[in-house]
């Protein structure tokens, strides 16, 4: 009885507390004249962004859409950058137990060599490597019909569309940014690392006694991998490759740098317009909470089921 | 982002008692002037480390006016998207650094413009080889530009006005967007005209090779800025600005000052340097304030001189009224 009480006692406070902060945050930005609440997001943005994704966006639309032209581009940064880790990962992972001393080196010296740089600086050499090394629009190279490099991205031709040069750049068919690609490299060459080495304990962590007996069934190398070695070895891997997902999630804000209008980009710039940097940095905490609680929800399920299988 | 979680901080703290800006300055013994990164001209260090511009020299007027030592100012700086959370939070006292007036940010971001010390419009450097003469000309162009400023808005103005369209490449740090566009990601950069020759003039690595188009499509004026909230200190920074305009229309520089001071029968002068009337106390500062100013750091034309002339500005439209310009200073009396 006496614990429930202050218990209670605890909460009142904290919630007391959690009033006055923001009671007084509200005074302070009254009595500083500086706007406050959320209305700004019906607002008309008034600046372009970059690339939309597919979304339908114009510097006459509002904040909102704005900001879901952002999210939706750290989503799909995010969504490739994590496939793309992860495949390599594995490969890199598997590579350093190889039997070919070679591949064991070149694997070795590619994780020591991209875990121990910071990510920011590896954006940055990706970028300055594409928009220098490559020419401009006009003088593209062109590797396959219809496939055009410069410093202005990837231009891809896709069903019935095929990019032409027209005026300053070329238009119609795919197209990929420097942006965009710096930051998918980046992201995926860094996050890799990390995933090789979780993959890599986790197959050491499978028990002899498992490998020798597949042998004794008189099973090929490559089976037993598929179908002794990876399923134990999964158990080991999945629980700590969630932390790299959320981890490559969060990173993916460093597109600001490069240029990459991902969610944090283009919030920082309403920011900056509006002046309303609490309500923006909320919505910034608000997405990546909601992103990260979804992952780990689905990462959860996906350990659950692999743990069923038994 | 620490900045805006200091800014967070700084306004959920207790502290409702806010202690006076000035008394905060002369306790900490500075004047915390934020600035930009580095613009030739405007703000910039120089080979020495030692902080050089026409916005530095605002700064220095206000240590000169507060301390009687334009040399006491710490200086902060700041990007583009740092610089207003810089100065809400209280990180700086105030922010001199190439920073256009406009209506949103003196009524919404909770400021106060303290007057223009240049005179601005926005316009395009385009790479020479791409035989542009005209913005005119730019539909479908790439276009490298700074986050949250209003560049930003005014070029998606201009080119929805004429019926062109664009593509942004915004990148916050003013080092790696000009990267970009030196290496050849845009084909265009925009920026305040005066960014325009100061960057092509000491950034560029073959100036030759790049052009600004005539079409000035905004109006900038930039200038210093304060909190809301401290009339004294928003008038403290104001008449330092001031000072530096009315002591180059009364003809009084760093070099003839001593001598005026003494020798000056003109009320104006008088009043100015501080030996009648008592105008600096006024502003709660001692009276010799504009001298100070103007002995240390000079009058706004030789501040021009020292700072702009070389990168090849002419005075223009930051001229004085009498010669045609726009600068133009109330009366000090
Ligand atoms: N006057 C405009 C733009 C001023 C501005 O920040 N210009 C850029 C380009 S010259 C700059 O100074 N960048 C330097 C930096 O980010 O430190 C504004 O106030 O929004």
């Amino acid at each position: 009885m006496k614990k429930i009480g202050f218990q209670a006692a605890a909460i009142a406070l904290a919630l007391g507390f959690a009033w006055y902060l923001v009671a007084n945050t509200v005074d302070n930005l009254a009595a500083r004249n500086i706007a406050s609440g959320f209305g700004f997001l019906g607002r008309e943005a008034g600046f372009e962004i970059g690339e939309t994704g597919g979304l339908a966006y114009g510097a006459a639309d509002t904040y909102l859409r704005a900001l879901a032209v952002g999210l939706g581009n750290t989503f799909r940064v995010a969504v490739l950058g994590i496939v793309g880790a992860t495949v390599l990962g594995f490969l890199v992972g598997l590579g350093r137990l190889s039997e070919n001393p070679l591949v064991r080196g070149a694997t070795a010296a590619y994780v020591e060599f991209l875990r121990n740089t910071p990510l920011l600086v590896q954006l940055f050499f990706w970028y300055a490597l594409i928009t220098e090394a490559f020419p401009s629009p006009r003088e593209a190279l062109s590797p396959l019909p219809g496939v055009f490099l410069s410093n202005r991205g990837i231009f891809f031709p896709l069903p019935g569309s095929w990019p032409v040069l027209e005026g300053f750049n070329f238009s119609g068919g795919g197209h990929l940014s420097p942006e965009f690609a710096a930051l998918l490299a980046g992201l995926v060459l860094y996050t890799a690392t990390y995933i090789a080495e979780i993959v890599r304990a986790g197959i050491l962590s499978v028990p002899k006694g498992q490998l020798e007996a597949a042998r004794a069934l008189g099973l090929e190398r490559r089976p037993t991998l598929r179908h002794v070695v990876l399923p134990h070895a999964l158990r080991v891997i999945v629980p700590p490759l969630s932390s790299q997902y959320l981890n490559l999630v969060k990173n993916s804000s460093l597109a600001v740098a490069i240029g990459y209008p991902d969610f944090v980009s283009v919030a920082n710039t309403a920011i900056n317009q509006t002046g309303q940097a609490i309500e923006g940095v909320a919505l910034i905490m608000a997405v990546y909470l909601t992103i990260s609680l979804a992952l780990s929800a689905l990462m959860n399920w996906c350990n659950a089921r692999l743990l069923a299988r038994g | 982002m620490k900045r805006l979680f200091l800014l967070a901080l700084a306004f959920c703290s207790l502290a409702h008692a806010q202690q006076s800006t000035l008394d905060a300055v002369r306790a900490r013994g500075t004047v915390a002037c934020g600035t930009n990164t580095g613009l030739a001209g405007f703000s910039q260090p120089d080979s020495k480390g030692v902080w050089r511009g026409i916005d530095v020299d605002v700064c220095r007027a206000v240590a000169a006016a507060v301390f009687g030592d334009a040399s006491k100012v710490r200086y902060v700086p700041a990007t583009t998207q740092q610089r207003f959370t810089a100065l809400q939070s209280g990180e700086v006292d105030l922010l001199s650094r190439n920073t256009t007036w406009s209506f949103s940010r003196d009524a919404g971001l909770g400021f106060n413009f303290t007057g223009v010390n240049f005179y601005d419009g926005q316009g395009f450097m385009v790479w020479k080889k791409l035989n542009v003469k005209s913005a005119k000309q730019l539909n479908g162009a790439t276009i490298c530009v700074q986050p949250g400023t209003t560049t930003e808005l005014n070029l998606a103005d201009y080119f929805r006005a004429n019926r062109m369209t664009f593509k942004p490449v915004v990148i916050d740090k003013l080092e790696e967007v000009l990267n970009a566009y030196f290496a050849g990601r845009c084909d265009v950069f925009t920026t305040d005209m005066s960014g325009l020759v100061s960057v092509r003039g000491s950034r560029a690595p073959n100036a030759a090779e790049h052009v600004i188009l005539p079409e000035i499509i905004s109006k900038e004026p930039l200038g210093p800025l304060v909190r809301h909230g401290d009339d004294r200190w928003f008038d403290i920074v104001k008449w330092s600005l001031y000072a530096m305009i009315e002591a180059e229309e009364l003809g009084l520089t760093s070099r003839n000052i001593d001598e005026q001071a003494r020798t000056s029968k003109d009320p104006s002068v008088q009043r100015f340097v501080g030996a009648s009337g008592d105008l600096g106390k006024m502003l709660g500062l001692d009276n010799r304030w504009a001298f100070n100013i103007v002995k240390q750091v000079g009058n706004y034309g030789e501040s021009f001189e020292a700072n702009l002339k070389p990168l090849g500005f002419e005075r223009g439209q930051n001229a004085l009224w009498k010669d045609g310009g726009l600068m133009y200073s109330p009366p000090i009396r």
